[in-house]
């Protein structure tokens, strides 16, 4: 009677019995690969240069995680690719011209400080990489903003250093940009391809929307935070960015420049340090669209999108607990 | 017909029921010996009302009571009691048991039939039920004859059968509805009668079509007997998700289905009313389903109540060569076994056996990421993430500004951690440590 259990040892442990086949790691991952048409724009506009500084961002990140963890006696968890997402991340938010120690400071500061030191993965306040980048605009301002020309066809980067498509809208305005460009549709096709100066990830409007759209469909962003955000800046940049009055402004200008897209899809949507309830995401998206306009139109940086995320990210916490979720049978009036 | 109903949220996993649904109700063998637990219902305990060495017969009483939520315990065979002990059950706890030899002849007690059975007052019904020791056959194992007696100031207008069967692997209740349609619907009909109710549902999930059509056309002279299909998501079969599905009306939290006019019932229940109304029978087998690719052959089987486990799985093969888990129950709130020597009660709805690809372990987890799958899918519209890292950090009072007692443990935001978390046991662990 007992003897089948002899033969077999089973395993008793709490229920459920059965899981979902997600991981933390098929998530990183994931989201690792959605950037992949981003890099390669960023190598074919910015030439192999894109990839040394990308790479030693995300080297330095692997590596600093690594040894930290391993000198406390830690188990590493550089297997679940959130140091290679912050140190992919940080790398297609720097231009690329940058010396070697511009990526290796970004990165430790990322890792270390901004994660680690918080309690790693899930604890951290501040999204990484945006810490490592402002840390580096504000030690290094001048080497953070030379912007080069996009014309490296994957071979080799042109030393002319250029304005960035926001940078010329706030020196000149649209006028001065369209001198540049040329015509609206010249202007647009160049914003929305990636040909015109920036940071390594920020310029290929397309490949960015390629990666949002695999993260999409596999849920692992919603719609809630991207829409908020870009949503918001689009109508402050419709009412308030025009040369010529009120409601004269070209949303689309603003949204398809600058590092937004990179922004709105891939760092204010960082689980840890955004809300967890999605009424909550909604005002965090519009929190961070007003931030980055009043920047952009107000403030002394031509680029909002880094400041305002990690503004918001302060703000996250409180969100969560000032929108709570809908509670089955709640006594409140039940809607119809 | 209309688009199924469905609650908010929940979970998809994968269901296997392929592995059972197939299969007709098969008698089990009569057992060498059943262990009968005094309790194996919520409520009071029964107290032995026989004594080592005592001839019995099947469905005579051998634990009686006398509190209101409790019920008594029967002899499922005919037998000599050799032992009244304590012995191990399905849910880890050590509980009284009598224990029977067979005799070999299973002779029964008489039966006191009642073929005017629709003409019974509702209280002779409920004394019926009670003495039948019928409790919730769904797993809760709630004495129906309380259920059926609510207090005078909830006013009961509807009877939902649970037919939903919403755990993967099992298929009991789809069986019976296949098989045996119209005594679950005469059963429904008796519950009714019972509270003085004129509208009832069945509420059957998509993934069993067969059973829908075999009640349909039961009930399709009934004019106020509906079957409802219901969309396959889990926990559909969580009275309170059942409800809002059948009827839009949501229980209150920290309340129950009687808040909102509703009782709900087993199908496995509704046929025992049945059987123990029309025919006097007392509750003394139900069908188990014994599923899993770590079993040899996947059954749906009558058991007697008290039958071991050992025993039920034997005549079903026996377990595979990389068997690893025996489950009472489902695999979204059934118990580990550690032994197979425990006794089928009266709640036991299914011997699931997992093998090593199947079962998942919650040995390694971290911290939560914040990523917000468990919110998406909490039936109950709680914030596990935040209650799982409250109990982590041993906050438990605050898990109360969180709802906790309204979480029932259905493990969708287990499921769905990518961080592996262990959710359900965070959540238990805050409940025990603080009070409602």
């Amino acid at each position: 009677m007992a003897t089948e259990a002899k033969a077999h040892e089973l395993i008793v442990s709490v229920s459920p019995h059965v899981r979902g086949k997600e991981t933390v790691g098929r998530i990183m991952w994931t989201v690792n690969l959605s950037l992949l048409p981003a890099f390669v724009m960023a190598v074919y506009y910015f030439g192999p240069r894109a990839a040394y500084v990308t790479g030693l961002c995300i080297l330095t990140a692997v590596l600093s995680e690594h040894i930290y963890q391993i000198s406390l006696n830690r188990k590493t968890t550089i297997g679940d690719g959130s140091a290679f997402l912050t140190g992919l991340l940080l790398g297609l938010n720097l231009p690329a011209s940058v010396p070697f120690y511009i990526p290796v400071i970004g990165s430790f500061i990322a890792i270390v400080i901004t994660k680690l030191l918080f309690g790693g993965l899930g604890y951290n306040i501040f999204n990484p990489a945006l810490i490592g980048r402002a840390f580096l605009l504000i030690s290094f301002p001048k080497l953070m903003t030379i912007w080069t020309e996009p014309t490296a066809r994957f071979v080799a980067l042109d030393a002319k250093t250029t304005a960035t498509p926001l940078g010329i809208l706030k020196e000149g305005g649209l006028s001065q940009l369209m001198q540049v460009f040329g015509d609206k549709t010249e202007l647009y096709m160049s914003l929305l391809s990636g040909n015109r100066a920036g940071s390594l990830g920020e310029t290929s409007a397309i490949a960015l929307l390629i990666g949002a759209a695999i993260l999409l469909y596999r849920g692992y962003i919603t719609w809630h935070i991207p829409l908020s955000f870009l949503a918001t800046v689009g109508v402050i940049a419709w009412i308030f960015g025009g040369q010529g009055g009120l409601f004269t402004g070209d949303p689309v200008i603003h949204l398809i420049s600058g590092g937004l897209l990179l922004g709105a899809f891939f760092m204010a949507t960082d689980y840890v340090t955004c809300p967890t309830i999605r009424k909550g995401q909604v005002i965090f998206g519009i929190g961070c669209g007003a931030i980055t306009m009043l920047i952009r139109l107000k403030g002394g940086f031509p680029e909002g999108v880094m400041f305002a995320i990690l503004l918001m990210n302060c703000f996250a916490p409180l969100i969560d607990r000032g929108v709570k979720s809908e509670i089955f049978g709640a006594i409140k009036e039940q809607k119809k | 017909m209309s688009r199924a109903a469905t609650f908010e949220r929940g979970i998809h996993p994968e269901y296997h029921k392929e592995l059972a649904a197939g299969q007709s109700i098969v008698r089990a063998r009569l057992p060498q010996r059943v262990v009968i637990p005094v309790s194996q219902h919520i409520g009071a305990p029964a107290t032995p009302s026989v004594n080592i060495g005592d001839e019995v017969k099947k469905g005579q009483v051998i634990g009686s009571t006398t509190a209101f939520v409790s019920s008594p315990v029967h002899s499922s065979i005919s037998g000599k009691v050799i032992a009244i002990a304590d012995f191990p059950s399905a849910t880890g706890r050590m509980v009284q048991s009598i224990v029977i030899e067979s005799d070999g002849r299973d002779e029964a007690v008489p039966f006191k039939e009642h073929p005017d059975y629709p003409n019974l007052p509702a209280d002779e019904i409920k004394a019926m039920i009670k003495d039948a020791g019928i409790v919730g056959m769904g797993g809760a194992a709630f004495p129906t004859s309380v259920k059926l007696s609510p207090p005078k100031e909830k006013t009961i207008d509807t009877v939902i059968i649970n037919g939903a069967e919403c755990e993967p692997y099992l298929t009991a209740d789809h069986r019976l509805m296949v098989e045996r349609p119209e005594e679950v619907v005469e059963g429904l009909k008796i519950i009714m009668k019972s509270l003085g109710v004129r509208q009832g549902y069945i509420g059957i999930e998509e993934n069993k079509p067969d059973a829908i059509e075999a009640m349909r056309s039961v009930v399709s002279g009934e004019s106020n007997i509906e079957v409802r299909p219901l969309e396959i998501k889990y926990p559909q079969g969580a009275e309170k998700m059942l409800i809002k599905a059948i009827n839009g009306r949501e229980v209150p939290s920290k309340g129950l289905p009687m808040d909102v006019g509703v009782v709900v019932q087993n199908v496995g229940t509704a046929l025992a009313v049945y059987e123990a109304v029309r025919y006097g029978k007392p509750l003394i087998e139900r069908v188990v389903t014994v599923t899993g690719r770590g079993i040899r052959k996947p059954a749906n089987m009558m058991v007697r109540i008290g039958t071991l486990m050992s025993e039920v799985v034997e005549q079903c093969g026996g377990l595979a060569e990389d068997a690893v888990k025996v489950i009472a129950g489902g695999p979204m709130m059934g118990f580990a076994q550690w032994t197979l020597d425990v006794p089928v009660v009266k709640g036991t709805s299914g011997i699931l056996v997992l093998t090593k690809d199947e079962y998942v372990s919650s040995d390694e987890y971290s911290a939560c990421i914040r990523c917000g799958s468990c919110i998406d899918v909490c039936p109950m519209g709680l914030n596990p993430s935040m209650l799982s890292i409250l109990s982590e950090k041993g906050f438990f009072e605050e898990t109360k500004e969180y709802n906790i007692f309204d979480c029932f443990e259905c493990g969708s935001c287990a499921y769905v951690c990518p961080a592996k978390r262990p959710m359900v046991q965070l959540m238990r662990l805050a409940k025990s440590q603080i009070k409602p």
